[in-house]
């Protein structure tokens, strides 16, 4: 008896409590942006500092993005395929910007480069400016995103072992041909889902830019520091919402691919 | 018996090691030292009276209540998603399964102005609650929602596999020796989920503590009632008040630090009893 | 000598993986490390292959053909490596595997795209999977499988190959064909191989020459004849085949057992090993050279006849005959019988089982 009602129930919190956290969100943005008719949606990208928010996301991400993936990939080979003294205290530290509030690590750089220390003036006096810069937004992307393509190839490639590549080690290979012919085609699907991770993380940051941005339009805010800025502007929500959708339906692609690439390699399993 | 850590054939280690601890080094390490260096270079008593201030003192308790509480609806309704979505086959399962990441995927400000958008007083939720005569959007209430809405993957995700794990052998084993089915449950089912639980409650706990993104849309910001401690580091660099958001910081980094210990404890404890 | 190991030590830690181990492959040969699990012989083939270091003790060198090969690149060894669980390129096809070696060469060495082709089709040919080599390795039986491993590692014409295990991870039946398959082509390419396996009837069925193998440690090396008919001691005796332990003493020339009531002299009290198959069992005590027991169990199916018994003491008696040799008495269970060892092995009492 309870055990034909319990799955009904369960099933039923389920959607109930998805229903109302993920999907109510995920569609207000959508109805909040068409709300005044796709005219006025289609206008809301009718401003310069909307496709400035937009070239310097796609910048800032096009700098982090391929940075972090290059670091995931050495650390994760590093990390899987030898043993050494500090091993945990390395991967602690690879976790560490998971645990460090985003606002903490945009401070850092503000301390780091800002104008009131020693370095910040010496930096202001050569006329480089890295914070209230694009440099600054890079760093701060760069700090809160690293850890997403390591954490996603070290389980994998821990899972896979080394026996792959001693036999290749064994036939005569290098590094460079151990790795492109034998590890990587093994990781490809989990790098490349840390990859869009890392990315829709890195375009979508918010508090660690903020810090550090100085919400300069046109110069210094990307597109979720222009959605604040619109938001918290006289009646302009709809437009704030109209640039929510882009960053959305990059929420909704991210999941999209994860799902492919997780339905792919149950299909390998079997 | 061979060690099967003894891997010193495969080439790459001096390079790979070099080239990671140098990054985490440049990126990590060297800033947050640094963090540490400029808190201490204040003198105690600053400190103390930029730390205990009470306007700081009430953000802790709304930090701090407020990722609990939200860690503990996670935690519970967290368990229900995960356990439908492995034990039971319903419609849109695969989709409610691609869908529980959506916190993880999208960014934090949109996610705070849709949750602001739909908890206000004429949106689709808010409504409904003013019927009632609760306020959400820009009340402690917000904060919850924001909390629980950015935690609620963990721990869906950390309970997945070790549900998936469970030995079906263990629990016909438990019921064939006349077992009930709560019995079961609490008996075999619980005790060997409990570290994941406990891991994805922490998990979803800790990065509640340092959420800025998501709740200042929601919060309103008000002193002494809605302000969250990382909204107060980012008033204080805004009025150029480095000192102020340095120590605050710092407070705010011992407590991620800890339950990140925490977590790292309950993650060898799972392990080491698998 | 083809392959030379000296005076090889290896430690993880505090535990002595290997010690001081000398032996040598002859050229041609296919030899076994035969031991126990723990017996170190899988370190052992892998120090040889290079993947594992060892202790540099003085005299501590690995040579290949007279020549030391301590220091060598791996890729400079040529050394054929077949792994337990075969650790073939998932993400390549049959033929990608076997072509790897091939394909990674670089400089003067490098083969064109033509040259690779034939040889790995020779290759594929030769360990019988034509027309499989587009296939992906987990689109292969655990028997399949292995031959592309050896194809793999034979592709880049190695000096020697060295197999961990090789029928490891199969089921019996195919074990036995491989087994069988293995050797003749062992016999066809005449290359000095080296197996590890830790089953003794694989060792005397295949090995040319057979180095047994415990606690990190060579207990005996010899040809499958010399090791089975000649243990060293009480461990190889025991590891190569079923022994029965008897107690006993030898008085002018003569064995006699120790049965319950009879004290012999501790100083003359002998240990005697003995094979199932070495062992009578007489319904009388002629010249009173045999031991009382009584039998257990008796099973007829098979290509001989097992007798399992309990002597008076209540140890156990294993005896093995032929069908027409059983036809004689036609003992059946609870018949009182008596068990007289036709041929034993007296070792030092230095040893136990």
């Amino acid at each position: 008896m309870t055990s034909k009602i319990a799955p009904v129930i369960l099933i039923l919190l389920t959607f109930f409590y998805l229903g109302l956290f993920l999907v109510l969100p995920l569609a207000a943005i959508f109805v909040e942006a068409f709300r005044k008719g796709f005219a006025v949606y289609l206008n809301s990208f009718n401003d310069e500092y909307a496709w400035s928010a937009i070239r310097l996301t796609l910048l800032t991400a096009g700098i982090a993005v391929p940075l972090n993936v290059i670091f995931g990939v050495v650390a994760a080979w590093c990390i899987t395929k030898f043993e050494f003294w500090g091993k945990n205290i390395l991967i602690t530290l690879i976790d560490l910007p998971f645990a460090v509030s985003p606002v903490i690590a945009g401070l850092v750089f503000v301390l780091i480069f800002g104008r009131q220390t020693f370095f910040g003036e010496w930096l202001l006096a050569h006329n480089i400016k890295i914070i209230f810069a694009t440099p600054g937004l890079v760093l701060a992307t760069i700090f809160v995103t690293f850890p997403f393509v390591v954490r996603e190839l070290i389980p994998l490639m821990q899972e896979q072992g080394v026996l792959e590549e001693e036999a290749a080690v064994m036939l005569g290979a290098g590094g460079w041909d151990i790795f492109w012919r034998v590890t990587f085609p093994n990781i490809k699907w989990g790098l490349l889902y840390g990859v869009i991770l890392c990315n829709a993380r890195a375009m979508g940051e918010f508090g660690a830019v903020s810090v550090v941005s100085g919400h300069i339009r046109g110069e210094t805010n990307t597109i979720p520091l222009y959605i604040q800025t619109v938001y918290d502007g006289y009646a302009a929500g709809a437009s704030a919402f109209a640039m929510a959708t882009l960053l959305a339906a990059l929420a909704l692609i991210t999941l999209i691919i994860k799902s492919i690439i997780e339905w792919k390699e149950k299909r390998r399993e079997r | 018996m061979r060690n099967p850590k003894q891997h010193n054939v495969l080439p790459g280690f001096g390079l790979t090691f070099g080239f990671t601890t140098a990054y985490i080094s440049l990126l990590v390490l060297i800033p947050l030292s640094l963090l540490m260096v400029r808190a201490a270079s204040l003198t105690w008593a600053e400190f103390i009276k930029t730390v205990a201030s009470p306007q700081v003192v009430a953000s802790y308790k709304l930090t701090m209540g407020a990722s609990f509480l939200a860690a503990v609806i996670n935690a519970i309704f967290g368990f229900i998603v995960a356990w439908s979505l492995v034990r039971y086959k319903f419609p849109c399962r695969r989709l409610i399964d691609a869908i529980v990441d959506l916190p993880f995927a999208m960014p934090t400000a949109v996610s705070g102005i849709a949750l602001t958008a739909i908890c206000a007083k004429n949106g689709w939720v808010g409504s409904v609650a003013s019927i009632a005569g609760i306020k959400i959007a820009y009340t402690q209430l917000g904060v919850l929602v924001a909390l629980t809405f950015i935690g609620l993957p963990f721990v869906v995700r950390t309970l997945q596999p070790a549900l998936e794990d469970i030995d079906k052998e263990l629990e016909e084993a438990a019921e064939s020796l006349g077992a009930t089915k709560f019995q079961t449950f609490t008996r075999v089912i619980l005790p060997s989920l409990m570290p994941s639980l406990a891991t994805g409650f922490t998990l979803a706990f800790a990065r509640a503590i340092g959420e800025y993104g998501s709740v200042v849309f929601i919060s309103g910001n008000l002193a002494y009632k809605t302000e969250i401690t990382p909204l107060l580091i980012v008033a204080k660099l805004e009025a150029f008040d480095y000192a102020g958001a340095t120590a605050i910081s710092v407070v705010l980094l011992f407590m991620s630090f800890i339950l990140m210990f925490i977590i790292n404890s309950l993650q060898f404890y799972g392990r080491k009893f698998k | 000598m083809s392959v030379e190991v000296r005076n090889i030590t290896k430690k993880f830690g505090s535990f002595v993986a290997l010690e001081n181990i000398n032996l040598t492959a002859p050229d041609g040969d296919l030899v076994a490390l035969l031991g126990p699990s723990g017996s170190g012989k899988t370190t052992l083939l892998r120090i040889i292959a290079g993947l594992e270091s060892f202790e540099s003790v003085s005299g501590a060198d690995i040579l290949f053909r007279g020549v030391s090969v301590v220091g060598d690149r791996l890729s400079e060894r040529r050394v054929g490596f077949v792994f337990q669980h075969y650790a073939l390129f998932r993400r390549h096809t049959v033929y990608g595997n076997i072509a790897f070696g091939l394909k990674v060469r670089r400089g003067k060495e490098r083969l064109s795209s033509r040259a690779i082709r034939e040889r790995v089709m020779k290759l594929i040919h030769l360990v019988q999977l034509d027309g499989l080599e587009l296939r992906y390795p987990d689109q292969l039986s655990g028997g399949q499988r292995q031959r592309v491993a050896l194809a793999r590692a034979l592709a880049i014409e190695p000096q020697f190959l060295l197999l961990d295990e090789p029928f490891g991870a199969l089921d019996s039946r195919v074990r036995q064909n491989l087994r069988r398959w293995l050797r003749r082509m062992h016999d066809e390419i005449k290359l000095t191989s080296i197996f590890v396996t830790h089953d003794q009837e694989e060792a005397l069925e295949l090995a040319d020459r057979i180095v047994v193998m415990n606690k990190g440690r060579v207990e005996q090396e010899g040809t499958p004849t010399e090791v089975f008919h000649n243990p060293k001691n009480e461990f190889v005796m025991d590891f190569l085949g079923n022994v029965n332990l008897f107690h006993g003493r030898i008085e002018s020339g003569r064995v006699f057992l120790e049965q319950s009531g009879i004290i012999a002299n501790v100083d003359d009290r002998k240990r005697f090993f003995v094979r199932p198959h070495e062992i009578e069992l007489v319904p009388d005590n002629i010249d009173n050279a045999g031991l009382p027991a009584k039998i257990k169990r008796v099973q007829l199916a098979g290509a001989i006849v097992k007798v399992e018994l309990t002597s008076i003491e209540n140890n156990e008696i294993f005896v093995e005959m032929s069908h027409e040799k059983y036809a004689v008495h036609k003992f059946q269970n609870g018949d009182s019988v008596f068990v007289v060892p036709k041929n034993s092995i007296v070792f030092p009492e230095d040893y136990s089982i």
